[in-house]
């Protein structure tokens, strides 16, 4: 995985509450066995028409936004589907950034798996940076992971929180299965005392 | 020792590992695969020279895909569908997994009815799997919730999984339910009281008198949609229900163990003064038979009520019910049981068991579907499709004139061949009313099997208590 570097880029406005993982990516496109590809299929229903046009209103269809390596959207984003495709789509698209008042948890949890930062800000904040993001592609906001900080494009700087275990991983871009394996003699040791305790499992 | 709630015992009992930061592995018991959400995790391993740690502990069984239609045994006719099944199937090889039900197996169904049904859940075991319903299993008091594919492959390779623990939320429903009332209104009026992110962060615990009277197919429909609720998990404690319901299954302990197991999961339960970070509590006099009016699970009402208006929400919501009214097709005002519906969805893992069936085909016997309406049956498992064939469940389906499928998630999310049209609107037993969920386009209304039933008769939404004569179906 490669890893979380502070960036600068646009910001896309989604102010749209539950997002759900059906909305970020369709049913149609879980049927790959691979993960990469998936960022043209992005909010696929809401992004095109059904003659597969694009529907120029959608926020990624704008000019000011097809470039845009943020994403501000509306409380409980994620929910739904635990279908990590929502984050490799996401990826795919060129999206590095999430911000939102709140998020789905599975779906916060395999953004950290494929290099996404999904930041947690009160709905104040987010409401100030959505507007921001509604100033089109000279909304570039600032994020840094290292400082926990995401800055406007007026300078307002936003401090957030994130998991210190979670953070390491992007920061360093680590595969974490990796890191488990290197804790096997915990895991042998457990699974021993287990087979004893409850020998019916 | 300080008193411990049901998760916090479950929890401590898999704790393989803790870091200084307090990162976690817990050990996993009961890894549930199907085909969409596991190549990825598989091609993972292979790139890696990684193993199946556990293959013994591994369950896998293609139901995403899978047509329901008779002729699935000829193959699927959709070739990326074909390619995602036969992936699975090549895998279960490759890597050792000796517990795989291939799709015309009997025993083949969706992955949530058939771990419980051949025995591999059990009280106190951590389960996960690739898909957020896993939730279904917490009703035999096992901590069980849905992970994405990276986890997947995660607890493939190492059989344990990175977590940190959630906060402890109980949900009481008390008293007794009124006639027509089934589980399936409870979970969804728990979520129309707490929204879809109300359960976000916590584990939740059902508990009260109205949960412990349920089935354990009624504790599955609760627990099911948990994830709904925005939790991590849901749970019940085990019971004699619980016992009697496991017992003899395939892969159930037996003989000695089976009185160890026992004692054991007779100690499975939260203690009187254990801790709760939130509790909810509802009569379960006030829960009425209920019914999706939006596109969020939350969007529930009792099926006497009206249509709302988006102005009597607050927040971001009130464009929210704007988009999802305009989605649907709805006015507010609009009487719920005058809404019109084209087509019926008996089955999911939230409603597709042997009790589900007997309660739609219960309100279904002796009658008709509305003329023009397209209904189906899609049984949660081949083992239920052939119960309730021997029932004459079946027959009274086909007789009313639905279709009667084979096992498959089916038009839950419409991955298979079974979808709605653009416009098209659906009375379904399943968990999500999503935009687009069941084909671009259609208009999900969530309700209960019995539900549903009555709908297919009328041709719109319809209290089931009109139907029933003292608390029976007439």
């Amino acid at each position: 995985m490669d890893k979380f570097e502070t960036f600068t880029g646009v910001a896309a406005p989604l102010p749209i509450i539950n997002v759900d993982t059906d909305m970020i990516i369709p049913k149609q496109f879980l049927k790959t066995i691979k993960r990469s590809g998936l960022g043209v299929s992005l909010f696929d229903e809401m992004r095109y028409d059904d003659d597969r046009n694009e529907i120029p209103d959608f926020v990624l269809n704008q000019p000011a936004y097809r470039e845009a390596e943020i994403l501000v959207a509306g409380e409980n984003f994620g929910c739904g589907s635990s279908r990590e495709h929502a984050p490799w789509a996401i990826k795919d698209f060129g999206l590095k950034c999430i911000v939102a008042p709140s998020y789905a948890d599975i779906f916060y949890s395999n953004c950290f798996k494929n290099g996404i930062l999904p930041i947690v800000l009160p709905q104040e904040q987010v409401d100030i940076l959505m507007q921001d993001a509604e100033k089109g592609a000279n909304a570039r906001m600032t994020v840094d992971l290292e400082a926990q900080q995401i800055t406007s494009s007026d300078g307002q700087v936003f401090s957030f929180e994130v998991d210190s275990f979670k953070k390491h991983c992007l920061l360093n871009g680590l595969d974490d299965i990796g890191l488990t394996m290197e804790k096997a003699a915990a895991i042998d040791a457990f699974e021993a005392a287990a087979a004893q305790a409850r020998p019916w499992v | 020792m300080s008193p411990k709630t049901l998760y916090d015992k479950i929890w401590d009992a898999h704790l393989a590992h803790e870091g200084e930061d307090g990162t976690c592995l817990l050990y996993i018991d009961r890894h549930l695969v199907h085909e969409v959400t596991s190549p990825q995790a598989f091609e993972g391993l292979r790139m890696t020279g990684r193993t199946v740690r556990a293959p013994d502990k591994t369950i896998a069984v293609p139901d995403h895909n899978v047509p329901t239609t008779a002729d699935r045994t000829a193959g699927i006719k959709n070739p990326e569908s074909r390619i995602q099944v036969e992936a699975l199937d090549k895998n279960a090889r490759d890597f050792g997994l000796i517990n795989y039900y291939e799709m015309n197996d009997v025993r083949q169904g969706i992955v949530h009815i058939v771990g419980p049904e051949q025995g591999w859940t059990l009280p106190g075991m951590t389960v996960v799997c690739g898909d957020s319903h896993t939730a279904t299993h917490g009703a035999f008091g096992s901590l069980a919730h849905g992970i994405g594919t990276s986890e997947v492959e995660h607890v493939l390779a190492t059989q344990t999984l990175i977590q940190k623990k959630s906060k402890n939320m109980k949900v009481e429903i008390t008293g007794k339910l009124a006639p027509g009332v089934t589980a399936k209104d409870i979970t969804l009026s728990v979520i129309g009281k707490t929204g879809t992110a109300g359960g976000t962060g916590y584990v939740i615990e059902y508990c009260g008198e109205a949960i412990r009277s349920l089935s354990m197919e009624g504790r599955m429909t609760v627990c099911n949609m948990a994830i709904e609720g925005g939790a991590r998990a849901g749970l019940i404690a085990p019971d004699e229900t619980t016992f009697d319901y496991v017992k003899g299954r395939p892969h159930a302990p037996k003989g000695a163990q089976w009185e160890a197991a026992l004692t054991w999961w007779k100690t499975l339960y939260s203690d009187d003064d254990a801790h709760w970070d939130k509790v909810i509590t509802i009569r379960g006099e006030d829960i009425a038979p209920v019914v999706t009016w939006g596109t969020s699970p939350e969007d529930v009402l009792p099926i006497t009520e009206y249509v709302p208006t988006p102005e009597s929400f607050t927040g971001g919501k009130v464009a929210g019910v704007r988009r999802a009214l305009d989605y649907m097709g709805l006015t507010p005002g609009q009487k719920l049981s005058e809404i019109e519906i084209d087509t019926v969805f008996i089955g999911s893992c939230t409603n597709g068991r042997i009790e589900d069936l007997r309660a739609a085909a219960a309100i279904l016997k002796g009658k008709k579907i509305k003329d023009g309406l397209r209904a189906m049956v899609v049984p949660g498992s081949g083992l239920v499709r052939a119960q309730a064939e021997e029932e004459g469940l079946a027959d009274i389906f086909k007789d009313a004139g639905f279709e009667w499928r084979l096992a498959g998630c089916s038009m839950c999310l419409a991955m298979n061949p079974d979808q709605l049209a653009p416009g098209e609107r659906c009375a379904a037993t399943s968990n999500r009313n999503f935009e687009g969920r069941q084909g671009r386009g259609g208009r999900t209304h969530l309700m209960s099997p019995a539900m549903a039933a009555a709908a297919a008769v009328t041709g719109r939404l319809t209290d089931v208590r009109k139907m029933m004569t003292d608390g029976v179906a007439a």
